[in-house]
């Protein structure tokens, strides 16, 4: 009820708010540790690097790294991470912030991070702190299967539990459109079972598929990239925030025979074409000005100032915020102990037991019985 | 009534049993040695591939150059030990630390159970020199060992030179994750198992070594190294280990990776890789090497020192630099770098090796068998003892039913033969032969002395008559034994006798194989058709033959005698004697020395055994 200003729309604002969204958010996740993974480190933060070159700044960046090449022991240059051989494209830096680290990257972090359901006691630079008008990136790599994606060796998440948190985020109006990237083993059926509106899906492999490394470094001593993300880097460093570049051209990076896997995107979900989506549109954060020498009229509502005036009113009378209840406490407190007393054997036992007498009875015969009692 | 309480219905399964027991036995036991010669053979061979994630590929830079470094090294090593005597460990100290380790030494001292004439040494006392390269930037948690283990007869100082300059270019990487340790040991074995005693503070062989000063983590692999020359034409590995361990098998693989990157030429055995397993030559070839492995792992001994670290489930291999006639040779800079590939994907590993195989045969350098693929072969030779005791088992009881049967309706009827032997006929025998067993194994080194004493002889030549003498007292045994006996046994108490030693030996030889696979199917092939034969009816001088034939020293005579066979440097029957007498000798000092479970094994488990089967074989 603050703004109530109506306006006329010039021709100009017709292309000016082509694109629904006012903010851009990225979520980039890397699920792997050990120093074999070293390639899965590397593709998040090469996609980081793109993210902020192309504008997003790193307090709506959520990048969380399962491990830290960086500072391994293993690494001859201690502080790097390459994603080119002979170590032409150093992708740490020196101002990589990184939200989520080492066994912070969960199962149940991640859809906290996406719901929002987060402790009251987290800090800012770990929130998504979207709304309805954020474009938000994801992206996730490690080692994947089919129909999940593995989370540090020890759980996983999987297409079923992703497609519902992104339901969740619909239903709390948590983003206005989603790209959804993922360089996995079989990672199209990680986008399988999305359901709601607005998400574009872009995966490294079809179901059945590996996704393969690329960049051998002997140097290193490892693989320093995948493949499907080299080239969509490779694609990345040629856009600028002012690039019309759309999504058409990001579903063609990385052919069959470059990436030896049959990359796969879902786009039946999304309401604009993919043609006049542009890539800025997800991986920049790019603010449209335009200076105008026209002035345009704006009308005013009569009932502003008077709205004004209640809501200050409003304000001195209204009562003292409640939370409501969420745990009947007092029901709780006030429960009778079980009675912790001897019960006689269930059923079960019982025929067991006389199951087996009957089977030694039979064997040996009646007579026997006479030992017993 | 069931099928095995209905005595009419048992009776017919007992005459069926006993109708087909010794066709099936034959069969079976044929069985056995076929399972185990097609074991070489393509479809119980596989190839072997790396099953460790973090070891990956052979995607590594060697940048080692310092073979100049190393020669010189070598040459100062050789001069300075040629002029000390012994390990010149002022010498060593003083170069680790210039090249940049931490360096601690050991002391150590052994009197050994008699002179060990092979190696010329008695009271033994030496120093071991280790250096430790600390990781940089991880805590020491971690460690791995690179040894070169020094002789008096094998200086090894090439070795010792290479391992220096591998040191000086370890210490100028960065990339380390785990430390390292550079080892020399002196005395070879012995210097390695007082270092490793102590490293891992426990007392298994009565060394008496001066506490470590110096650590570095919990080792995770170790490499051991022997080179004679500064060149070399190929590169030998050795993975048997004390008491037929093995290690994990990835440890193999990542060998056999580095020589196929670096062009080096790898054997295994001595013996070359077949080129084409589709013909019949190769696999041949490959059962060649693979009796010669059996040989090497049934022996039990340590066939360097990586055998000594597998006791403490530490994975480790032996390199030995051969140099021959043939014209390609590689120098110290390509040993180097194999070397430096192994350590440094060594270094990416995060938890011991343990994906791999532990237990398998290797037919060839890049083919292994598992051991669900060679168990079988010790299952059929074990089965026939098991029909054997059946069968017997049946007899029994056929004349225990028969008689009881047959027999008068009084009051007092006879017990059933199956029960009147009575354990009292078979007691004797087993403790007797238990006895003679216990004094094998005690009685050659107790009385070394008082034998050198009384004979012109040396104590390790004492200990191996006594041996022998032993050995063939036994046999003199059942012609002794009934007199101990009381003369009420019957005629059936045989039956029983070898029943139980049936049962001994199967168990016995069953335990061995599970965890000494080539030791158990050796024993298993030679002595279960002489068991399975044994009876005092029938020709007896040719069943004492096979009986002699087939005991514990002829199978380890026979044995030596394939071993050189198959290196195809064969023996002529005075130097087989002479290799089978310092080998009895070795055999019983490595158990003193290492704790090598074969001399044990043999004196106290196997040949009380066969002695029980002589027993029966004089059955009166």
């Amino acid at each position: 009820n603050l703004l109530a200003y109506s306006f006329v729309l010039s021709p100009f604002s017709e292309q000016f708010f082509r694109s629904g969204h006012t903010n851009n958010w990225a979520v980039l996740v890397c699920t792997s540790r050990f120093w074999f993974n070293y390639r899965h480190v590397a593709n998040t933060l090469s996609v980081y690097r793109s993210v902020k070159r192309l504008g997003i700044p790193d307090s709506h960046i959520v990048l969380m790294l399962a491990d830290d090449m960086a500072c391994n022991p293993r690494n001859p240059k201690p502080a790097t991470v390459f994603s080119h051989k002979n170590m032409e494209l150093n992708v740490y830096g020196d101002d990589v912030e990184v939200d989520y680290r080492s066994y912070e990257v969960t199962v149940e972090n991640f859809l906290r991070v996406l719901t929002g359901r987060i402790p009251p006691s987290t800090p800012r630079s770990k929130r998504l702190l979207s709304d309805d008008r954020s474009n938000i990136l994801i992206y996730m790599t490690g080692h994947g299967g089919n129909g999940f994606l593995k989370f540090q060796d020890s759980e996983e998440i999987t297409n079923i539990e992703l497609a519902d948190a992104f339901e969740q985020m619909w239903q709390k109006r948590r983003y206005n459109e989603l790209l959804f990237i993922i360089d996995t083993c079989q990672g199209a059926s990680m986008y399988e079972r999305f359901y709601s509106p607005n998400i574009m899906a872009l995966a490294s492999s079809q179901v059945g598929e590996d996704s393969l490394s690329h960049q051998p470094d002997p140097a290193i001593g490892v693989h320093l990239m995948d493949r499907y993300t080299f080239y969509v880097l490779e694609f990345l460093e040629e856009i600028n925030p002012a690039s019309q570049t759309n999504m058409n051209d990001l579903f063609q990076v990385c052919p069959k025979s470059l990436c030896v896997s049959t990359p796969g995107h879902r786009t039946d979900l999304f309401q604009r074409d993919p043609k006049n989506v542009l890539i800025t549109d997800f991986f920049g954060s790019v603010r449209k000005v335009e200076i105008t020498t026209e002035t345009i009229s704006l009308q005013q509502y009569s009932e502003m100032e008077s709205s004004y005036k209640e809501d200050q009113m409003d304000e001195e009378l209204m009562e003292p915020l409640k939370y409501a209840e969420q745990l009947p406490v007092a029901q709780i407190i006030h429960q009778k102990p079980k009675l912790k007393d001897w019960h006689p054997p269930g059923g079960f036992i019982l025929g067991l037991w006389a199951l087996i007498i009957m089977v030694f009875f039979k064997t040996y015969g009646i007579k026997h019985m006479k030992f017993i009692f | 009534m069931g099928l095995l309480s209905d005595p009419v219905r048992r009776r017919a399964l007992a005459r069926l049993v006993l109708r087909l027991n010794a066709p099936l036995c034959v069969l079976s036991y044929v069985a056995g040695i076929a399972w185990f010669l097609a074991l070489a053979f393509p479809p119980l061979t596989q190839r072997t591939y790396m099953s460790e994630n973090a070891m990956g590929s052979t995607m590594v830079e060697e940048q080692f150059v310092g073979g100049d470094r190393a020669r010189s090294f070598a040459r100062d090593f050789a001069a300075y030990r040629r002029k000390s005597g012994a390990l010149p460990v002022a010498w060593l100290e003083r170069t680790m630390r210039s090249v940049g380790l931490e360096v601690y030494t050991q002391s150590f001292s052994r009197k050994l159970p008699f002179p060990d004439e092979t190696h010329e040494r008695y009271m033994v006392s030496g120093t071991n020199v280790y250096g430790i390269l600390r990781a940089p930037r991880a805590a020491s948690t971690e460690s791995l060992v690179f040894t070169v283990p020094c002789g008096s007869d094998s200086t090894n100082s090439q070795a010792v030179g290479l391992l220096l300059a591998l040191a000086a270019h370890f210490r100028g990487q960065i990339y380390w994750a785990k430390d390292i340790i550079f080892l020399v040991t002196e005395h070879d074995l012995l210097g390695t198992e007082a270092w490793l005693e102590a490293y891992h503070d426990v007392n298994v062989t009565g060394m008496q070594s001066s506490p470590l000063q110096g650590w570095a983590g919990a080792i995770q692999a170790a490499v051991a190294l022997e080179l004679s020359s500064d060149v070399v034409t190929s590169l030998d590995v050795a993975v048997e280990g004390l008491n037929g361990q093995l290690p994990n098998l990835d440890l193999l693989n990542l060998f056999q990776t580095f020589c196929q990157k670096g062009g080096l030429l790898c054997t295994l055995q001595g013996k070359l890789q077949p080129q084409d397993w589709t013909s019949l030559d190769g696999p041949l070839q490959g059962l060649q090497t693979l009796l010669l492995m059996v040989l090497q792992q049934a022996s039990g001994r340590p066939h360097g020192p990586h055998g000594l670290f597998l006791r403490y489930r530490v994975e480790a291999l032996t390199l030995r630099g051969i140099n021959s006639f043939r014209q390609y040779k590689y120098d110290l800079v390509a040993v180097g770098k194999a070397l430096e590939g192994m350590f440094r994907k060594l270094n990416h590993l995060l938890e011991r090796l343990h994906q791999s195989f532990f237990l398998y045969l290797l037919p060839a350098l890049s083919r292994f068998v598992s051991i669900g693929l060679y168990m079988p072969a010790a299952g059929f030779l074990l089965l026939v003892l098991g029909l054997k005791a059946l069968e017997l088992w049946m007899q029994l009881h056929e004349a225990g039913v028969g008689l009881e049967a047959g027999g008068g309706p009084g009051p007092s009827a006879p017990l059933p033969p199956a029960q009147g032997v009575g354990l009292a006929s078979l007691v004797a025998p087993l403790l007797v032969s238990q006895a003679m067993g216990l004094a094998l194994y005690i009685l050659p080194v107790l009385g070394q002395h008082v034998a050198t004493q009384h004979f012109p002889v040396g104590e390790a030549e004492a200990v191996v008559l006594t041996l022998l003498a032993i050995y063939v007292a036994g046999l003199a045994l059942p012609h002794n034994t009934h007199r101990v006996v009381s003369t009420q046994a019957p005629d059936r108490g045989w039956m029983a006798l070898k029943l139980v030693a049936l049962i001994y030996l199967a168990l016995q030889l069953g335990c061995i194989a599970l965890t000494n696979f080539s030791l158990g199917f050796l024993l298993a092939a030679t002595m279960v058709p002489a068991a399975a034969l044994t009876e005092p009816h029938g020709p007896r001088p040719l069943y004492a033959a096979l009986l002699v034939l087939t005991g514990p020293a002829a199978t380890l005579l026979g044995s030596l005698f394939l071993w050189r066979e198959l290196q195809e440097a064969p023996l002529s029957i005075a130097e087989g004697w002479q290799l089978f007498l310092a080998a009895l000798a070795q055999g019983v000092l490595e158990h003193y020395t290492y704790g090598a479970l074969l001399f044990p094994l043999l004196a106290l488990g196997l040949y009380p055994c066969w002695l029980l089967f002589w027993n029966v074989l004089f059955w009166k």
